[in-house]
């Protein structure tokens, strides 16, 4: 089983937000970034479980700049077998998800998993559009996956509960809470990451579709209206919130 | 030109978030001077009443091999109908369907998509929030053709008191790998993404078997139940229940957190509701900085007082 994780740098959750170049740039100074939590906690996490029962490798592709690198080679300490990074500046999901397309078609996975969104652009795209530009199938939000010789069952999230999909290699999923437990790497495998491969490939020719043209912070709340009593709380949700 | 809009109907009838798309298109259409059509794929009854929020033409896909989800055979549907109607802009609700299907078409068509808007676009740059909701971003689609999913609950409702026609569409729908083999709703409570009112708690509780006061007031408001992270981890109420960063991220109108600190993990799966109610012991909890209104107070005694005076109203 040749598998493919797409890894995500982010910002740490408790990262400080703010931009730079008259609001157009996420301020990176003095923040940690990390795996993007949903690449990490479940689609990496699944993907090694799956490799530990039925052979195969896991490899990691991440989309982006040497500043990448600390956090591929946490994906190989956590335990994946080795790790590509695509040199490119990410623009937007679609160009990402081109050149991951580019790279799995010319490799050959048996499945590509992906968290459920980037907690920085929450966008939930790039695993959908890997798997429309190689034309196989994808399961979006999957909470759990279990192999059957090539014969996935897979279970997604639905509006009030959970569908239970059966689906043949190669497909896509983007993995969700529930499909793994998250893993802390420990010395052993801290140490093996540092010789494990990393290659950096050149990026393929590809448009953009969209380009970012300023943040804003949402308006600070104007303060909390403390009440003492649930009578006047409920009148005051009433008349002055109108929202019961 | 017109904007296409994919009307969801996975039971059978249009969802809640079928209305917020078309809602969103109509809008869109009227601004633009253009039409609104929407697509729908399936059984599905009703669709008429699409018209309501300035659909003028729903193109229906009455395949039975579509009632099953599979958004590979969606995007194929979509991608059809907008070379049909000349689309250039394809709305859907950023929604467990909505998430599954507009990446797919954005790949299909090469044409830029931005997911989650919470806002009109104002020429081709969408708004949607970032970083979990903590930031803003203003994003330009540069495609010719564009895709928007709107965030549901984000743009208010104008009715135009249209009615819409409905056609038939026949599309050749490819054979896909994907075969759904059972589908499991583990309630038939008011699904959570969709609630106007939620009622959430926290590890304030003490213990599951005091979560009767917090159904209770639910019932009464009419509202879908949430917890945090911990009180699911520990297994007092079910995974489904849980917003936050890692869960389900949710916007309601109000949203009533009882006996949760607050930590920023969990304001992210909720800062997008327009009213936050906090009630905690602790008056030094990170959550009343993101409340509107707010009680330093026993859960064990407010939530029952509240159930009180909602009964009284």
């Amino acid at each position: 089983m040749k598998i493919l994780v797409c890894i995500s740098k982010a910002p740490d959750t408790t990262a400080k937000i703010a931009f730079t170049e008259g609001d157009t740039k996420f301020d990176e100074a003095g923040v940690q970034f990390i795996v993007n939590p949903y690449d990490e906690w479940y689609a990496l996490v699944r993907g090694i479980e799956l490799k530990e029962a039925n052979g195969g490798s896991v490899t990691v592709v991440n989309v982006g700049g040497a500043d990448s690198d600390p956090i591929i080679r946490k994906a190989l300490a956590i335990g994946a077998d080795d790790a590509v990074r695509i040199e490119a500046e990410t623009t937007d999901a679609l160009y990402v998800a081109k050149q991951i397309a580019n790279y799995a078609k010319e490799h050959g996975f048996d499945m590509v998993l992906s968290g459920k969104e980037t907690i920085d652009y929450n966008g939930s795209q790039v695993g959908g559009m890997v798997a429309e530009l190689m034309n196989i199938p994808y399961v979006s939000l999957a909470s759990k996956l279990e192999l059957n010789g090539n014969t996935a069952t897979i279970e997604r999230e639905v509006e009030g509960g959970v569908e239970v999909v059966e689906v043949n290699t190669p497909f896509v999923i983007s993995a969700a809470k529930g499909m793994a437990e998250a893993r802390i790497p420990n010395m052993r495998g801290i140490m093996a990451a540092r010789s494990k491969p990393l290659t950096v490939v050149p990026a393929t020719e590809a448009s953009t579709s969209t380009t970012i043209k300023g943040f804003t912070l949402p308006p600070a709340k104007s303060g909390c209206k403390y009440v003492d009593t649930a009578e006047e709380l409920v009148a005051l949700l009433r008349n002055e919130a109108k929202a019961i | 030109m017109s904007v296409l809009i994919y009307t969801d109907s996975s039971n059978g009838a249009l969802t809640k978030n079928a209305f917020e798309a078309a809602n969103y298109g109509g809008q869109l259409a009227k601004a633009a001077g253009t039409d609104a059509i929407a697509v729908v794929t399936g059984t599905a009854s009703g669709l008429e009443e699409l018209g309501k929020y300035g659909i003028s033409k729903v193109l229906h896909v009455a395949d039975a091999s579509l009632d099953n989800f599979d958004p590979q055979k969606i995007a194929h549907v979509v991608a059809t109908a907008a070379s049909e109607t000349s689309a250039d802009t394809i709305v859907f609700a950023h929604d467990y369907t909505g998430k599954s299907v507009a990446p797919r078409l954005s790949a299909k068509l090469d044409a830029g998509l931005v997911t989650g808007a919470i806002a009109l676009p104002i020429g081709n740059v969408v708004k949607k929030a970032v970083f979990s909701g903590k930031a803003f971003a203003e994003i330009e689609i540069t495609t010719a053709t564009k895709i928007i999913s709107v965030l549901p609950n984000s743009l208010d409702k104008v009715e135009t008191g249209g009615s819409a026609s409905v056609e038939t569409f026949a599309v050749e729908i490819p054979s896909t790998g994907i075969t759904v083999k059972e589908i499991k709703k583990e309630s038939t409570e008011l699904s959570l993404t969709e609630a106007d009112i939620v009622v959430s708690a926290g590890r304030g509780l003490k213990g599951p078997e005091n979560w009767g006061m917090v159904e209770e007031l639910a019932k009464e408001l009419g509202a879908a139940t949430a917890c945090s992270r911990p009180v699911a981890d520990i297994g007092w109420r079910p995974h489904h229940e849980h917003v936050g960063q890692t869960g389900l991220a949710i916007r309601p109108n109000l949203y009533i957190a009882a006996g949760i600190s607050g930590a920023i993990q969990h304001l992210a799966g909720v800062n997008g509701s327009k009213v936050i109610v906090v009630i905690n012991t602790d008056p030094e909890a990170p959550f009343f900085k993101a409340a509107d209104y707010g009680i330093v107070g026993d859960a064990f005694e407010v939530l029952p007082k509240m159930i009180e005076a909602i009964k009284n109203l």
